[in-house]
């Protein structure tokens, strides 16, 4: 059964998934502070048309073209979220609402046709789940690579997004340009959802960016050691859940990774160190402890005073 | 009149429909400490954010020591309302004070010690020094409003804009926060504050001006914090200023 892990080509999905994390995990914290988590859902979804038609349009399953279709339609997606909130009286969690059903059906309806028409599609569908089996070398470099990079955008302007998430109006009055940040933010949450897609697949890739975030916010106070754990979050949900799902044939991919990236956010939220359930109930037990011992004590102290 | 640093031309701004400021025209002069007044809805902050071009204008000019925004940026500092900002951010106060001399550091470079030495410096200046390491979720209201006061000292503008700091603080974060206006003015620096209590216009502001929709007047406290000011500002229901105490007069019909 352990034997997948000798092979060399899972040891590279399995490295690749776990970068995948590691940027997927870093990246969440900006959506969680931009209070855009659910924008990476919608705009998940909205790159299945976009893998479909670069699919029909080039007849090719190369990793780069069909992420680059799938790039382009979550951005536009991205585009008419945008335009629909400020152009018209609909309020952005029915525009992303309406933007990722649109879209996914879309791309469903599209994946139809293409089963249909096109005979060596086989593997198309992994990407509404997520098929790392499916991956070749060239898929992994490309993986790699453009994870790496959306890593090292975070990590260099580590205190541009800091001001840029916790005060832009300040950030734009000291020369930052919001437009630029505004571009640069989405195309990392775009390039990781993307990157993402074909491990993951488009519905649940917004877990593995949202449920790293949110379980590290539980074990600390600083925005740098949020990244660090939600990245190491990241990584180990999709090293672990590649690993588990290589166990069995065709199994899918996402599902396996989200149900490790939950049992780790649910041991945060019971254990975690910062407002954890179990610590914060044993803390308010503790001090009202110590509060019924000084209020025993007081009036002894006082009669003492007294005499 | 002083040097003017600060001069606003037939501004004009609007949210969607609602024309919210209109034919917005007054000239500030250097080390002025202003006190900007009126009722709800005047466009108090509008003013404020359209002047720093983080709102539109629709129309209107606008200099700052004789020049554009884009070019005096650096010589202009902004204390936001606190409620703008999520103080559930994951960071300490220390911190919040340090992105007041981002500019300074520069883009993507890391502080140095000489940095949070200045924002240390500054924090101790608010009375903050022993919260510096604090989370800025744990600091109470008027700690948070210190600190962006802190972070505003930090930038060393010579032009603030200050967006309601004295709202729902305690007495002494309003002391705290006056004695450095005061200083301020003192070394030469202009400050603008938008201003909601009437009672210590007199007190704070040697200019005042009165905002409800257009400036309803502008100049030094002495001369313009009358009556019929106030009352042509908010409504004219106002009264009775000068006795220290003012009450709404009710129509005579009731």
């Amino acid at each position: 059964m352990w034997s997948v892990l000798l092979n060399s080509n899972t040891q590279w999905v399995l490295f690749s998934t776990m970068i995948l994390g590691i940027a997927a995990g870093t990246v969440g914290c900006l959506s969680y502070w931009k209070r855009q988590s659910l924008m990476s859902d919608a705009l998940a979804h909205a790159a299945l048309p976009g893998v479909v038609l670069s699919f029909l349009l080039f007849r090719e399953k190369h990793l780069l073209i069909l992420i680059s279709g799938a790039a382009f339609s979550a951005l536009i997606g991205a585009f008419f979220i945008q335009w629909i909130r400020s152009s018209t009286r609909i309020k952005e969690d029915a525009a992303m609402g309406m933007i990722l059903s649109i879209f996914y059906g879309l791309g469903i309806m599209l994946l139809t046709v293409a089963n249909r028409t096109a005979g060596n599609q086989s593997g198309l569908s992994g990407f509404i789940l997520g098929q790392s089996a499916s991956m070749v070398q060239t898929d992994v470099w490309t993986m790699l690579i453009l994870a790496l990079l959306v890593i090292a955008i975070t990590v260099i302007g580590f205190k541009e997004w800091k001001i840029y998430l916790f005060d832009p109006q300040f950030a734009k009055g000291i020369g930052m340009s919001l437009k630029g940040m505004n571009s640069l933010y989405t195309i990392v949450l775009v390039t990781t959802i993307v990157i993402g897609i074909q491990a993951v697949g488009v519905i649940l890739i917004a877990a593995l960016l949202i449920i790293p975030a949110v379980s590290a916010r539980y074990w600390t106070h600083s925005f740098k050691k949020m990244i660090i754990i939600s990245a190491a979050l990241g990584g180990v949900s999709g090293a672990l859940g590649t690993l588990i799902s290589a166990l069995g044939s065709g199994w899918p991919t996402g599902p396996f990774i989200v149900m490790v990236a939950s049992s780790l956010f649910i041991v945060s939220l019971f254990l975690g160190k910062e407002k954890g359930i179990v610590i914060q109930f044993w803390q308010l037990r503790i001090q009202r402890k110590q509060v019924r011992q000084q209020q025993l004590i007081s009036p002894l102290i006082a009669k003492k005073e007294g005499q | 009149m002083g040097k003017v640093v600060l001069k606003v031309n037939d501004l004009a701004a609007a949210y969607r429909k609602n024309t919210v400021l209109h034919d917005v025209n007054f000239a500030v002069e250097a080390g002025s400490l202003t006190g900007i007044v009126g009722p709800n809805g005047a466009g108090k902050s509008t003013l404020i954010k359209t002047l720093l071009e983080l709102h539109p204008a629709l129309t209107g000019e606008v200099q700052f020591f004789g020049a554009s925004f884009k070019k005096m940026k650096t010589r202009i500092g902004y204390v936001p309302q606190r409620g703008s900002v999520d103080w559930d951010f994951p960071t300490i106060a220390l911190d919040v004070v340090m992105m007041g001399l981002y500019g300074q550091i520069g883009w993507l470079r890391r502080p140095a010690k000489l940095h949070q030495e200045k924002a240390y410096e500054a924090l101790d200046k608010m009375g903050m020094a022993d919260y510096a390491e604090r989370q800025i979720s744990q600091l109470s209201g008027g700690q948070q409003q210190r600190v962006f006061l802190a972070r505003a000292l930090v930038q060393n503008a010579d032009l603030y804009f200050m967006d309601e700091p004295l709202a729902g603080v305690d007495a002494a974060t309003e002391r705290a926060i006056m004695n450095i206006l005061k200083e301020l003015k003192a070394t030469g620096k202009t400050v603008l504050v938008v201003h909601h209590d009437l009672q210590t216009v007199e007190d704070y502001f040697d200019h005042v001006l009165f905002l409800n929709r257009t400036v309803v007047e502008h100049g030094r406290t002495a001369q313009v914090f009358t009556d019929e000011n106030i009352a042509a500002a908010y409504g004219g229901n106002m009264r009775g200023m000068r006795g220290g105490k003012f009450h709404v007069v009710r129509p005579v019909e009731q």
